[in-house]
């Protein structure tokens, strides 16, 4: 019909488009159509209610989205010839690429597949053609990502089989778990989770460090990836606001449900993003912005805001955003203190921060660094001079909930662990915190099934008792080569030769 | 509460302690010596005795700090499971009531870690 009448405005299109997939069944029950509707115990009352943002209509998406990609795979011709990875600020900045490719891209190919299912479990049609318009971007995002950091594949280590690590390294499963988490999910859950608390709520604090961290230490390859993303992530953006303020406008009864959602989804997010804050902190050698002001602008300003604007609704900010807004102080430097330690086992490099770093992050963290970070900075250096670099030779134990070694400290006792454990049906369970705890007793049954990466290996399920053999053929980690101290490592030492000084002293070298 | 499903979801615990080959986890937290980030995950045998736990798992386990050679473990604070505790050396874990996945949490008073904020 549209092609027919050329005359029909985008609007028009996109009515046409959407009351085509949307019929009265005669023959089949709406619930047999639409098995994953109820389940959850949403109530919809008339989906005709649903606003779509952007009426967007496949012709047009097709067309906007290949110019993009046109203009994207040109950049990155023109990066890879003209060997862009020269130009970067410092081969230390790679690291942060490596935990993107093997955290985040996955996600991305995740986020493709959950859209693709709850594009087919709504029977209203707006909502449909949204997640199914999604879950193409997110495809795309998956692929445009892989693409735009392969070439750093032929110069740097820790980049070769991201995929396969993301499903097996110790640190990985706390991306992986989140996701698998919410795409097991109900299709209205996945949505709060994924559209609303991580694509609205957090999403700044994902894409802002590395991608302004990207334009900050000269690499263009993925700055040109983030800014195609860009009018897609506005996209998801508005989606997901859409869909909060959707299901809450449509029955009173939805209301406690998705605030559970967002007081689960907001923590898993927020524990989610420490990755992202070490990376912020100690992996940029041009800073951005330090977590702790990212975290205050994008959560406690934009979120504050937007959670007063809720508020009409009966839905309250996130329980335990409180223990999130006090650790701003501490995450960064707990997180990159732990991969330092267990830099054995990672695809990535980790190093003491320079001088000049340190001054900038007790600028950065007035409160907090020179008191409790600085001297652990100053130890693990002399140990390292003195040829005894620091490696924790033990496992650590894990939250059964996020996944994260248990190393957060209690809110207002920076020096105090914090931990929480209880007895399930017989069997002791440990976690991070309260609110992992929290999320562990309203659905026992789901993460008692966690695949625990220190557990399976104790289980002989990785291929080895010890951790070498597990991080090289398990996790197909190249020991000399992905792992270890930053000085001295083979990234380290062609850096030095592109930049076309003295290779760095033997004594440097790691482990 | 229990999990929203569409059938009747039920699975087995993936850590149950007959997974791990006659081992048994354990976990031990040393208070105020965060150069380790987090309590050991430490795979143990059930019938060993508690002596045995100090001297061969958990001096090598935090030998990397200078506190440990100082450390006279049998003899500091004790808990189990978040429970003052007082271990019998010469038992074995088990009949010191340490089960799978227990939890140990070992406080030597007068060794507070590095730098005045318990590193
Ligand atoms: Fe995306
Ligand atoms: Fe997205
Ligand atoms: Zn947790």
């Amino acid at each position: 019909m549209a092609v027919q009448n050329k005359k029909l405005n985008l609007k028009d299109k996109y009515q046409y488009l959407t009351r085509d997939m949307g019929w009265e069944p005669t023959y089949q029950k709406k619930e047999d159509i639409f098995p994953h509707e109820d389940f959850e115990g949403i109530k919809i009352t008339d989906w005709s209610q649903w606003e779509d943002p952007f009426r967007l209509t496949m012709d047009s998406y097709w067309k906007y989205q290949a110019e993009k990609e046109k203009k994207l795979y040109a950049i990155f011709d023109a990066f890879a010839q003209n060997n862009g990875h020269q130009n970067i600020s410092d081969a230390r900045y790679v690291n942060a690429l490596k935990l993107f490719l093997g955290g985040v891209s996955p996600l991305e190919h995740g986020a493709y597949q959950g859209y693709a299912k709850a594009g087919r479990q709504f029977s209203g049609t707006g909502a449909r053609v949204a997640c199914q318009m999604q879950s193409i971007d997110e495809l795309r995002h998956s692929q445009t990502q892989q693409h735009a950091m392969s070439h750093y594949n032929k110069h740097f280590n820790g980049l070769h089989d991201a995929a396969h690590m993301h499903d097996r390294v110790w640190f990985l499963s706390v991306p992986k778990s989140f996701f698998d988490d919410a795409r097991t999910a109900g299709p209205f859950e996945f949505l709060t989770a994924i559209s609303f608390s991580f694509e609205y709520v957090l999403t700044n604090l994902l894409f802002v460090p590395f991608m302004s961290g990207a334009a900050y230490n000269g690499d263009m390859a993925t700055v040109t990836f983030g800014f195609s993303a860009q009018s897609d992530e506005a996209r998801h953006m508005t989606l997901g606001l859409e869909v909060i303020k959707f299901i809450l406008e449509q029955h009173e009864d939805n209301v406690p449900i998705v605030q559970r959602w967002i007081d689960k989804w907001f923590w898993r997010g927020f524990r989610l993003l420490s990755l992202v804050s070490m990376m912020m902190d100690y992996m940029l050698p041009n800073k951005v912005m330090s977590w702790s002001e990212a975290w205050e602008v994008y959560y406690e300003q934009n979120g504050g805001a937007l959670f007063k604007d809720l508020e009409r609704y009966g839905i309250r900010p996130p329980k335990y955003q409180d223990v999130a807004n006090d650790a701003k102080h501490h995450l960064s430097h707990q997180l990159w203190t732990t991969f330092y330690q267990y830099s054995h086992a990672t695809n990535f490099h980790t190093w003491v921060p320079e001088k000049e770093e340190m001054d900038w992050m007790s600028e950065k963290y007035p409160d907090t660094f020179d008191k409790y970070y600085r001297p652990r900075y100053e130890y693990l250096a002399k140990e390292a001079a003195a040829g005894r670099r620091f490696y924790n030779n033990t496992l650590p134990q894990l939250c059964q909930v996020c996944q994260v070694p248990n190393l957060f400290t209690e809110m207002g006792a920076p020096t105090k662990l914090s931990h929480r454990q209880l007895v399930h049906e017989g069997e002791r369970y440990h976690f991070c915190s309260e609110a992992c705890c929290d999320i562990f007793k309203h659905e026992p049954e789901k993460y008692v099934q966690a695949w625990l990466p220190v557990h399976q290996i104790y289980q002989g399920n990785c291929e080895g008792e010890d951790v070498e053999t597990v991080v090289q053929k398990y996790y197909h980690i190249n020991i000399g080569e992905d792992n270890f101290e930053y000085l001295g490592s083979p990234d380290h030492k062609r850096w030095m030769s592109i930049k076309g000084e003295k290779p760095a002293d033997e004594n440097q070298d790691a482990a | 509460m229990s999990v929203n499903a569409l059938y009747d979801y039920k699975f087995e615990p993936k850590d149950k302690v007959e997974n791990f080959n006659g081992m048994q986890l354990l976990y031990v937290c040393w208070p105020d010596h965060l150069m380790f980030c987090a309590p050991f995950a430490l795979l143990v045998q059930p019938d060993m005795t508690f002596r045995a736990l100090i001297e061969e798992i958990l001096k090598p386990a935090t030998a990397a700090h200078p506190d440990s050679s100082k450390a006279d473990f049998l003899n500091a604070e004790w808990l189990l499971n978040d429970e003052p505790f007082t271990p019998d050396a010469d038992a074995s874990l088990i009949d010191n009531g340490i089960d799978h996945k227990s939890m140990l949490t070992v406080t030597t008073p007068d060794l507070k870690g590095m730098a005045g904020v318990g590193y």
